[in-house]
Parts: C-alpha cells; structure tokens; sequence
C-alpha cells in the first residue's frame, strides 16, 4: 500500500458519503428521487448535464484517441456545440411539457406525445440495452483506472466490485440529488488534474504547446488534421451533424432537463457548455503529448496513454491522485445510469404490463429494482464478450434513430403519428445495425469512441431513410388516426 | 420565429462550411495548429450568440410573468 492508493480510498468514501448525505431531509417520493422534485438551479442542472462529457472517457478514450486518430477527435467538441444549440430550444420545450404531465422519463415523453405505450415500451427496450453498455464501459473504466494508478495493489475486479457497492448504495438512498452533489466534486477534481496535465505535459516534454505540435508535425505530417482517407473532411461534416442531433437522445440526457426548476435554467445551460466542454481540450493535449514519449500502443491500448504518461512521470502519489479522480469519474455517471435504467423498466416497462400498481408502489419497486440491476451490469463486465460488443452497437444505433419523431414532436403541429414514428425508428437503427455488424470488427468500435463516431456516418444514411419512411406512414396512417382519435376521446378520463 | 434565434445558425455554418477552409496545420494560432484553433474560436463563439440570443430573448420575459 503506498500514499497514492490511499488517495483513491479517500476519493471512493468521500464519494459516498456526500452521495448519501445529499438526501438530508427530503421525503423521497419519486419526484424527488428521479428528477429532484423538479427545483434544481443553474449550478446542479449544468453538473448533471455535463457530466456526460467528464466521464471516465475524459481519462482513457479522449487522450487515447487523440494519440492514435490525432485530428478526428475535435469532431467531439464540434458536435457537443451544435448539440448546446440546438438545446438551447429543444430543452425548455421538454421540460414545459414533462413538467404539465409530470414525466420523468425519455420513454414517457415520447408515449406521451405520441399517445402510443408500445412506442414508449420501444423506447424504454432501446435505451435500457444502450444504457447497460455504456455502465459497462464506466466500470470497465473504472476497474482499468484504479489497477494501473494503484500499481496493482487494488485488482481490477475488486475496484469494480466495491465502485458498484458504494454507487448503489447513494443512488437507492439519495437519488439524483447523490449524482448531483457527487458531480461537485467530480467536476472540479477532474478540470483541475486535466488542466494541469494538458499544460504540464506540453511544456516538461516539449517547451510549450507549439513546439509540440511541431515535433508531432515534423515527425508524422498532417497527422493533427483530418486525413483524406478514412476520417476526413467528409466524414468530419456527416459526424458533426448527426452526432449533434444525436447526442441528447440518450435517455440519461433527460433526468437533469425535468430536474431544472425552470427554463431559463435550461437556456443558461446551453449558453455556458460550449466553453465548458473546451476542458476536453486538455485532455487531447495529453494524447498528444504522449505521441512521441510512449510509442506504438495500438487500437484500444491507447485509450491507457494517459496513465502511463502520467506514471513515467509523476510520483506515485500523484498517480494515486488521478486514480482517485477516475474513480469519481465513473461512479457519477454509473449512478445516473443506474437511475435511469431502473425508472425505465419498471415504470415503462412492468408498468405498462402490470397497470394495477400506484405511483407509490411504483416509487419504491423502482428503487429495490436498483441493485439487481448493478449485479446484471458487474455480471455484464466480467463475463461480457464479443457479444456484448454488438449488441452495444445496435443500440447505439437505435439511440440517434429516435431523434427524428423526438424533435418533430416539439412542434406545434406535429403530422407525425405513432406509427410513422415506430416504423421511421426500426427501418432507420436496423439499416444501420446490419452494416454494422457485417463491416465493422465490434471490439474496436466498443472501447474506441472515434472508431463508434466513424459509424455514425453510415447512421446518416440511415436517419435520411428513417424519416422518409416516417413521414410516408405518418400521411398514409393519417386517415384512419382521425377516426380512432374519437375513440381515444372516449377512452381517456 | 423570433429574428433573434436565427443568430443560432452561424456557428453551426461555422463549423460545418468553416471546416472545409480551416482543414490545415499552418498557420499556428495560440500554439495550435489551424484547424484545432478555428474549433476552440467556433466554440466560444457559440457561446457568444448564444448568450447574445439569450438576452434578447422574449421567453425569458414571458415566463417571468406567468
């Protein structure tokens, strides 16, 4: 045991601790435990949702990939500031709407809006497979993280078994408000360590930014922008376009847009995330700094750059600093996930199956479901192979195929219908996902965010397709929709 | 629509249109190469119009009067 590995101790307990105080005297009804009781401010609304871009991907898959696709990788600051614009509307819009009917999932909006339980259902099975993936990802995360900055003394499946614990513990006791107040921490622990190695690298390896790039220029020309082949400029556009409308798909988006207290929160959101996001910018200065010092790991090896840079480097108590960060790093979003996954089934899910049971009943299955969901995803990590890899593919695709029929329903007058919209989303993520799994070798698209990003370029083609489809059916159903709008009528209290 | 919101649209032209001219490693600015400055620019632009926007915007009033 040495001091570093004290620190990551620290980090995991403290962690919890604020996570499970954070509850402190509020009765967790659902409301409250899902999306806060819808009075969160500017501050926690701006952690919440831009935790998504402070993960354990800051660690290991943005340096990584700068190291080894070198100029592609700005294609993710790019699409997050297009994504911010397009929240800017888009948010407030959810949130008036969610808050009149008081939704608390991505899966009941879109049953909402479209009047349709199975287009929620299919909603809710999309987004509980992405997102156990993606909890995958975190605690693989994780557990790579805590192995390396401890030097070994704590096992990747140890860290992995006691990040699980101490996560479900805050999230069936505190809720979102664990996530929100954990992500304090987290966010100003990981601008710290990641400003500070973005700056030191540069300059102890090389004298500054500029004779960085240099060097790399000199040694692999053209290396830091986009290629003509592969990730080019072509590539770049489709990228940042899709991805841009793509990226609040995600059902986790969703908890801090209904936590907001209300919507001017949303559009300061949008305004402050662009800069924000630059941090990531340090983290990219860390990949390619590592260019020249560390060579030749390949494919997913390099997402460990940043580690064993900073091990070559610093003092073992420093590594044990960044260690502990990465801890954080994946716990917050792995609670978030964890939240969203288990609201999704039982309320969009078992609910719908099972409609006999209240909205306290619901509140607190939804809680109990918690912890067997955590075992699934632990079992998920250990035992997970090749399978795991497409079947995270196909639902990465299905995930942007839900934007056409989610954004045309923020209009006024929205001529999409439920069966426009189903069938739009299954023709658009199917197309997408057979070329996929025939094309692409799924263990690099898995660990490799830029390799998944490169896909989604194909997921353009297909989002075309899907809304051609969608707007077909929606006009050819449309006749028979207005008759059976008198029955629903009838039907509805 | 409000004249204001179509402000939203210049840095997605931005980045879209801008990258087939900002595709280069020369000039360096702020120790970057080309292509990573013109990004850094766009994003704190963005940040700009949106800010801009928001300032203008007429929902911040309205609903402080509901």
């Amino acid at each position: 045991m040495n001091t570093g590995t004290l620190f990551i101790f620290l980090f995991f307990i403290v962690s919890i601790v604020i996570g499970i105080w954070s509850k402190k005297g509020k009765e967790m009804n659902l409301e409250q435990w899902s999306v806060g009781g819808r009075g969160m401010g500017t501050l926690f609304i701006f952690l919440l949702s831009a935790g998504e871009m402070y993960t354990t991907f800051t660690f290991l898959g943005a340096s990584g990939s700068a190291y080894g696709e070198g100029g592609s990788i700005f294609s993710i600051v790019s699409y997050g500031c297009i994504a911010s614009i397009i929240s800017y509307w888009a948010f407030p819009e959810i949130w008036k709407y969610s808050k009149k009917h008081k939704l608390i999932s991505q899966s009941d909006f879109m049953a909402k809006k479209y009047e349709s339980q199975i287009l929620g259902v299919l909603v809710a099975i999309v987004g509980i497979v992405a997102l156990f993936c993606y909890l995958v990802l975190q605690l693989k995360g994780l557990g790579y993280i805590v192995e390396i900055t401890s030097y070994g003394f704590i096992s990747s499946k140890m860290a992995i078994l006691f990040g699980a614990l101490g996560v479900t513990l805050f999230v069936m006791l505190s809720g979102i408000h664990g996530s929100a107040w954990t992500s304090v921490l987290k966010d100003i622990l990981i601008l710290a360590i990641i400003l500070f190695l973005g700056i030191y690298f540069p300059v102890h390896f090389y004298g500054g930014i500029k004779p960085m790039y240099q060097a790399i220029e000199q040694a692999k020309p053209n290396f830091t922008i986009l290629p003509e082949h592969g990730m080019n400029l072509t590539w770049y556009i489709s990228t940042i376009i899709l991805s841009g409308i793509g990226m609040y798909m995600w059902p986790h988006s969703f908890p801090p847009i209904f936590a907001a207290k209300n919507a001017k929160v949303l559009r300061k959101n949008a305004i402050i995330m662009p800069v924000y996001q630059l941090i990531l910018l340090f983290a990219f200065f860390v990949g390619f700094a590592a260019i020249l010092q560390i060579k030749g790991l390949q494919g997913s090896d390099g997402d460990k750059i940043l580690l064993l840079l900073s091990k070559k480097t610093f003092d073992p108590w420093f590594v044990g600093l960044i260690g502990g960060t990465g801890v954080l790093a994946a716990l917050v979003p792995a609670s978030l996930i964890l939240m969203v996954i288990s609201t999704l089934f039982v309320k969009n899910i078992y609910q719908v199956l099972v409609p006999t049971r209240s909205e306290s009943q619901i509140g607190k299955l939804i809680k109990f479901v918690v912890p067997f969901i955590t075992l699934i995803g632990v079992y998920f990590t250990f035992k997970g192979g090749n399978s795991l890899f497409s079947i995270a593919i196909v639902a990465y695709n299905f995930i942007t195929q839900l934007a056409p029929p989610f954004f045309l329903s923020l209009m006024k007058k929205n001529f999409v219908t439920k069966y426009g919209a189903i069938t739009g989303i299954i023709f658009g993520g199917v197309i997408v996902s057979i070329y996929d799994l025939g094309e692409k070798t799924f263990a690099q698209t898995f660990t490799h965010l830029p390799q998944l990003i490169k896909d989604l370029n194909v997921g353009m083609i297909a989002l075309i397709i899907n809304t051609l489809v969608m707007i077909s059916v929606s006009l050819i159903s449309k006749n028979s929709m207005s008759t059976n709008k008198k029955i629903d009528i009838v039907v509805e209290p | 629509m409000k004249k204001i919101y179509l402000l939203g649209f210049i840095p997605i032209i931005g980045f879209v249109i801008g990258a087939l001219f900002s595709n280069k490693v020369t000039p360096y600015v702020l120790g970057m190469p080309f292509f990573h400055f013109s990004i850094v620019l766009w994003s704190l632009l963005t940040t700009a119009f949106l800010g801009l926007i928001y300032l203008f915007d007429p929902a911040n009033k309205e609903e402080e009067i509901e």
